[in-house]
Parts: C-alpha cells; structure tokens; sequence
C-alpha cells in the first residue's frame, strides 16, 4: 500500500485545533450539499482534518436532507453524534426542529427563518387535518423546541434577503455568511472556498449573499 | 497533495492511478458516482451497461483480453450478476478485475439491506474493505495486484457511509493532468481453454486449484499491510473493518485495534494472535456477524471472552455513539472513558414532526400517469367467469411498480402502487396477478431503464403465456433515481457522446406484442382513455407513456400555472396531485412560479377551471 496518511498509532503533530461538529439540514433543492462543500473547503484551508457525509438517493427529490460536517485533528466517524453538534445550520424551520437533537447542549441552532410545507401536511384531507393529521407546527412550538435543545439560536431571515439581492437560490450562501461571524476562519478563506465552487457567472451575487449575511448577524451583536 | 474526496471519486481515480483502462457498471446508489467520475478521465473505456450481470460479463472480457478492469454496481446488482460472479471465480483473470460493490446498511436507497461480505465466502473470491477515502484510492491498485497476482477477481466491497463520505486523500497531482501517466501495460491473451472454457472437465480442475489459490491468499492475508494493528490498552481489544473501525476508534479511545481491510480470506493466526495478546475481545462490525463467526470458530479462543452481536445490533448503521452505549450497557466501557459527545444525549422533543418523504418533482412526467392510475377502476370488462357483476368492476386497478424515481408513486398523495420488489419485477408480478384471477385488473409499470435492465425478460414470459397483461412504460428517456444516467433508449454515452438507441416501440413488437402505444405523458385524458382500452383487451398491450425527464430539461420553463382567486373554491382537488410547486395560501390554492414548470397537470384536474397557464414574466414582475 502507498503511505497512509494516518497509519494506526503513528506518531503525528498535535495541532491542538478546537473539534467543530456541524450538522446542516433543509428540504432537497436549497443547496445545503453546497454549502457543506464550502464549509469542508474552509475546515482543509485552515488545516483541520475533514469529514464530511450526507443522505443521497432518494432524499434528494424533495425530501429531508442532512449533511455532516467534522473538523478536527483527525477526525474518525464521518457522522456528528447526537447531542454532539457544535452548530446547526438549518434552511427550514421544521427541518430545524426534526435534527435539533443534535445540539450539544451549548450549541447554535442557526435557523433560515423560512417555512416550506411539507406534502402530506398540504395534501391532507380537510378531515385528516381536523383530527390533527400531519400538521406544520406553528412559530411559537417551533421556538419552543429550538430553545429546548440548542444553547442559542440565531434566526437569520436568509430566505428573504437572498429573495432582495435578486436570486433565492443564494439562500444557502446567505446563510454560510452568517455562519462565518459565528467561527475563526478567516473571511478570505471563505470567499477563496465560495468563488472555487460557484460558476463564475454568479460570483458577485454571491459574494454579495456571503456579504449580507455577515451583516444580519452583525446587527445581532452576536 | 491533499484533496477532499468523495468516497467514489477516490475509488474512480485510484482505479485510474492502477492503470484501470475498462470500466464497467450498472448505476445503483450508493455506488453511481465512481463511474460518472471514471468515464471524464481521457484515456479510458467507460460505460454503463445494461445491468449488472451483462456489465461483469464485459468487464470479465476486458480483463481476459489483457486490460484492468473495475465493474461498478450496488449491493442487490452483484445479486444479478452473481451467475457470472462465481463463473470468474473459477476461470480466474489475466489482467486485473475488481468486483466494486456497495452496500447500504440503513436502506437510505435500497429496497433490502443484505452483506455483501458472505458474496466473498461463498464464491471464494478476496474482499477487501476501506475505511475511508484515502483507503477508498490506495486499497483499487492493492485489489488489482492481488487480482493479477492471485488470478482471482477481488470483491472491494464499500458502504454508503465510506462510499458518500468525504475524507482527505492524498493524491499525486499528476493524475489530474489531462494525460495519465501509462503505468500498466495492457497483458496479450494467451488463448488457455482449460483455464477459460467451463465444461464440466475443466471446471472441476479449476475447482481444486480455486482451492489452491484460496490458501495462498489465506496466507497472504496473514501478512498484508491491509491488515493493521495498533497496540494501546490490552485489557480491550477490538476487532473491526470498514466504516464501522471508524466509529469504534472513536467509542474507544484506547483500546487496542485489529483493524481487517482484508477480512477474507480470514486471518485466522493474526486474529489468534492478537486475541491472545488482550483481555476482552470485542467484534464491532455492520449487519452480519461475518468477522465474528470466524472468530468464534477459531480453536484458540475457545473459552475467551468475546463480544460481537450480543452487544451491538445487527440491523441498520452503525455510529459512534451506539456502538460507545452499547458498551457502557454491557460494562464493556466506562461513562468517563467514552467519547464527550455521547454523553451528553439529552431527551429528544416531543414535538409532532410531519414527515418529509422524497416527493417526484415539479413537472415530473410520471405524476399524471399515477394521478389517474391512483383513481382508475377496472373497465367494464367482457363478462368473466365467477364476475360479481358491478361491484366488481369498481374495484380500483392493481398496480405493481418497480424500482426508480416513479416508486415514489406509492406514496400519498399519489398512492399508486400496490407492490414493488426488485428491479424488472412489475411485469412478472402482474402476470402473477393475472394467472391469480386478477385478469383486466392489474397495470404493470415500469421506467425505461428498469425495462432494459431486466424487464423485458419479464414481457417475453407475457407474451409467451398468451396473457393479456397491461404494461406502462414511463419513458423519460434516462436512469433519473441515480443522477439522470443514461440507459439504451438515451442516445447518448456516458461520456454525453451520442450513441445508438434502442426503441421501445420496435424492441416491444420485436419480442411479439401487437399492441404498442405511445402516449403523452402530461395528457391525463388521453392515458386515462388508452389505459380503460388496454385493460379490456385479451391481448398484451404496451403503453409508453412518454416526456423527458423534468431535470434533464436545462433551464426553467418560459410559462407558469398560476390560479385564478376569483375562480378557486379552495376544494383542494388539485393538491391530489401532489406537486411540490402547489400550496395552500389562506382558504386557497396557490402555485409557488420558482417551481412549476407549467405542465398543466393541475391545470387539467381542478373542476373549476381556477388553474390557467400564462407567461412567467407576468407572475414575477
Ligand atoms: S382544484 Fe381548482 S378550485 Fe379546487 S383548490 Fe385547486 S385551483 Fe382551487
Ligand atoms: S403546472 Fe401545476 S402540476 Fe405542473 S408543475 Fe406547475 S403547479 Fe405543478
């Protein structure tokens, strides 16, 4: 075999970097996929071991995605454990609320304030959804939940300010922006990760999105 | 020079780094993404084929005419291609062939979760594991020099979690250069019919010496740097492979490892030794007890203690934090000693969460066909014997499906699907149906990929039981459940080059069915006609219900549906079809312009005419 990055129980540097665990979710189609591509770039640039898994196949159409992200000084499983997450990075709110076991007690929920229905809820029968069929809880049993497992959550209106900038399709860079506030990398790092995997004709925008939601977490005085 | 590699794609450039010049493949997740990154390096024969047996079938050619070849396919393909499998086994290889198989422990993606690991057993062929990506590059060359050295196909075997898992790798730049260093030479064949041609003579010659090679391997197996093993705390030793060492490296931090990336031929006197030299011996592996079996057969370990399927389940993944549970349960590791993060489970919320299944998209050409099979009864049909008369025709038609995007078809709101087995079994299922007295009852359906994999062998036993079987094929034009690859009826290759199509129509009257029909798949009335007809008849009858696939369409639709408030009365009649693109607003129904690609299947279900097609500018300025 050609040499082993790690063979088991060599000696290497301890680089004493501080372990993140991410968990990302949303429904198939926001660009959660892209967005923990940028996120391991940003993790190997600043010289953490990497791992990265998400659900393909059929989750994709439409469905429940989860992505997980670890960075460490070498990092085994590729999956975050529950209750171990340092951050979530949530696109939907409900989505959210489904993977929020995650957290680790003192993690951040880092919610898009955006609600996406899910089928079932919408296609119930009047009389499914008088029984309390499949409903779509409501803002207030959302926070609850999101209170109840994360140590803070940070609501940031990524859906709508990417809708401003011209392209809801960079909800997901608007929310890799505000995340950036939230961690030590560099912004340059970022904006090197950003521009190696979006195609160049939509550079600026979302440059202009990572922009933007650095600034909504500003305002937070996070 | 280190990258953050997809699992596949390590496999697919590793291949390339060991000279691989053939690959072969069915698509099937978790395994599509090392031939879609195969096929785009230069210098290289790449194609899909047409299942898994016939792409093994090649693959076994290339590799006996003298080129290293990879054959790529899921967990359940390596169940059709066994035949030739366990062929090659016996005729061995000249250059090297690489059996890439993966498994999906969880059935993210699959309609069953079987372990591959006994396919190795059984056929007496090496299997090799990686663990990760770096192992995903390094272990392809190591599994073609043990093929060519061993003459013997080697099984590497994969799991979703290694296979779409990201890890560093360390890779030579060079390879990402346009031309590939030519590190292998392609071998000439040497015409060997004793070895080559199985008549019962040669094979049984080739029997003994599969024996022979199996305990050459056994021995190589004893000494082979796939086999690793690290020296901590020996009160604990652990033995593992795959993803699952991953996870057990980190439920115990300082235990001491065995780890098998080459778990057969079983190492017996490296287990043996390593067992000896700890306390507690400990199994941590995925699904069935493979390793662990061998281990407890093994006449120097009798009365030791060893831990395996008693402690960890054998159903589903595994993680960090089960297998570290599982072991503070059974005492086999303290609270403090594990991992931090699995302690700090905390209890889930007990908030209501409507599910999220996989829904077919917006536009989707398959979503018109089940809304009206989802509401099709059987036809008046001609008088059969023991009819209930009426009420037996109100009965709703049986549907038996088949593997693809349109298994989604099962789902509510659509609820179109009675059965689905495996791949190209929804014909058979429904002559099955039919032979059970559900004759002018049942639909069979099945994509276009799925018929070319395996369900025309299906339609030639229709025809030739004299049935009158109906049969949809929703043709999109490509394989869409694995990333849109393209399948005998595309037109093109792998690589996007065109290629030579084979169509439906003349391959469906080719095999002796009159009946043939095309039709539109977005026209709801002209299917709901042509399907009451197909199901009278006592005559087969083939009806491909036809539109690309909705992604492979580039570029968003110039029209959009939008509803009319005034005409809406909010009787939610629509929402049955179950397209994402529509929406509840207040006590109406409204159409989300980003998604709907106005295919106007709505359009043609709402009683109210509320639902209108218009230019996209309108709705969006
Ligand atoms: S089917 Fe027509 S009338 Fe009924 S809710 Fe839908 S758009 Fe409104
Ligand atoms: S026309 Fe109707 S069914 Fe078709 S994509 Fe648009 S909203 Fe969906």
């Amino acid at each position: 075999m050609s040499p082993r990055r790690h063979p088991p129980g060599a000696a290497r540097k301890d680089r004493r970097v501080k372990p993140l665990d991410f968990v990302l979710v949303g429904v198939g189609g926001q660009g959660i996929l892209l967005a923990s591509d940028v996120l391991c770039q940003v993790g190997l640039a600043a010289g953490y071991d990497v791992k990265k898994t998400d659900v393909h196949g059929m989750a994709q159409r439409g469905g429940s995605v989860v992505s997980h992200v670890r960075l460490a000084d070498r990092v085994f499983s590729p999956m975050v454990a529950i209750g171990g997450a340092d951050f979530l990075l949530a696109f939907e709110k409900l989505e959210a609320c489904r993977w929020a076991s995650y957290l680790r007690p003192e993690g951040t929920a880092l919610v898009n304030d955006e609600s996406i229905p899910t089928l079932a809820a919408l296609s119930a029968s009047p009389r499914r959804r008088a029984q309390g069929g499949p409903a779509y809880p409501d803002d207030e049993a959302i926070a609850k939940a999101l209170a109840a497992s994360a140590g803070r959550v940070v609501m940031v209106e990524a859906g709508a300010i990417a809708s401003r900038l011209g392209n809801p399709r960079v909800t997901n860079v608007v929310l890799l922006g505000a995340l950036s506030r939230l961690l030590p990398m560099q912004e340059d790092e970022w904006h090197s990760a950003l521009e190696a995997r979006v195609p160049a004709r939509y550079r600026d925008v979302n440059l202009r999105a990572f922009q933007a939601g650095r600034e909504a977490v500003d305002q937070r005085s996070v | 020079m280190k990258r953050l590699l997809l699992g596949n794609e390590a496999l697919a450039l590793g291949a390339r780094a060991a000279g691989v010049a053939v690959a072969t493949g069915y698509p099937g997740t978790p395994s599509t993404e090392i031939m879609e990154h195969f096929a785009r390096y230069p210098g290289v024969r790449a194609q899909w084929c047409v299942n898994e047996k016939v792409a093994l079938e090649v693959a076994i050619g290339a590799s006996l005419g003298g080129a290293r070849t990879m054959v790529t396919m899921k967990h359940v393909g390596l169940n059709v291609a066994a035949d030739p499998f366990f062929a090659a086994a016996y005729t061995g290889v000249n250059a090297g062939l690489v059996v890439l198989c993966a498994d999906d422990p969880g059935m993210h993606s699959s309609q069953g979760e079987q372990d591959n690991r006994n396919y190795a057993r059984f056929a007496k062929v090496p299997l090799l594991e990686p663990s990760d990506s770096q192992e995903c590059f390094d272990m392809v060359g190591v599994a073609l020099d043990i093929s060519e050295e061993f003459d013997i196909p080697v099984l590497l075997r994969t799991t979703g979690r290694v296979s779409h898992a990201q890890s560093v790798v360390e890779v030579d730049p060079a390879l990402f250069q346009p031309t590939p260093k030519d590190s292998v030479r392609p071998r000439t064949f040497i015409r060997a019919p004793a070895k080559y041609v199985m008549l019962p003579g040669n094979a049984r010659t080739r029997r003994l010496q599969l024996e022979e090679r199996l305990k050459r391997l056994r021995q190589y197996a004893e000494t082979t740097s796939l086999n690793q093993t690290l020296w901590q705390d020996r009160r604990l030793g652990v033995v593992s492979g795959s993803i699952a060492y991953q996870y057990a490296r980190e439920a115990f931090p300082t235990a001491s490892f065995l780890k098998l990336g080459m778990a057969y031929p079983f190492p017996a006197d490296l287990v043996s030794r390593f067992a000896r030299e700890v306390e507690v011996l400990v199994v941590v592996e995925e699904l069935d007890p493979f390793l662990e079996e061998q281990i407890r057969s093994l006449p120097a370990l009798q009365g030791m203690p060893i831990h395996g399927r008693d402690v960890f389940p054998g159903v589903g993944e595994l993680s960090t934090e089960l297998v570290a549970g599982c072991a503070i349960e059974h005492g086999l590791l303290s609270p403090t000693a594990a991992p931090s993060t699995t302690a700090s489970s905390q209890p889930v919320t007990p908030l209501p969460m409507p599910p999220r299944p996989p829904v077919l998209c917006a536009g989707c050409p398959h979503r018109a066909t089940f809304y009206v099979l989802g509401r099709l009864h059987a036809p008046a049909a001609p008088a059969e014997a023991g009819d209930r008369g009426g009420e037996r025709q109100r009965e709703r038609v049986i549907v038996t499906g088949d593997i693809g995007c349109y298994t989604l078809g099962a789902l509510p709101p659509l609820s179109a699907m009675d059965t689905c087995l495996c791949m190209g079994a929804s014909i058979g299922t429904a002559l099955g149906m039919e032979m059970a007295g559900h004759k002018h009852r049942v639909v069979a359906v099945i994509g276009d990929g799925t018929f070319y994999h395996s369900g025309i062998t299906g339609l030639v036993e229709v025809v030739t039981s004299g049935a009158a079987t109906t049969i949809v094929i929703m043709d999109n034009g490509t394989t869409a459940m694995t990333g849109g690859n393209p399948n005998p009826g595309s037109g093109i290759t792998i690589q996007g080059a065109p290629a030579p199509k084979v169509t439906l129509e003349s391959l469906c009257r080719g095999l002796g069915v009159q009946d043939v029909v095309v039709v539109d798949a977005y026209d709801t009335e002209a299917i709901r006609a042509q399907l009451e007809r197909s199901l009278r008849t006592d005559d087969p009858t083939v009806v491909i219900v036809r539109a690309p696939c909705r992604l492979q369409v580039s570029g968003p639709s110039e029209q959009v549906a939008w509803v009319d408030p005034d005409e809406c009365v909010g009787c939610e009649v629509c929402l049955r079809a179950g397209c994402p693109a529509l929406t509840r607003a207040g006590d109406k129904v409204e159409i989300l312009a980003a998604l709907c690609t106005a295919c106007n299947l709505c359009g043609q279900i709402c009683p109210h005419d509320a639902i209108h097609l218009g230019p996209r500018e309108r709705t969006e300025g």
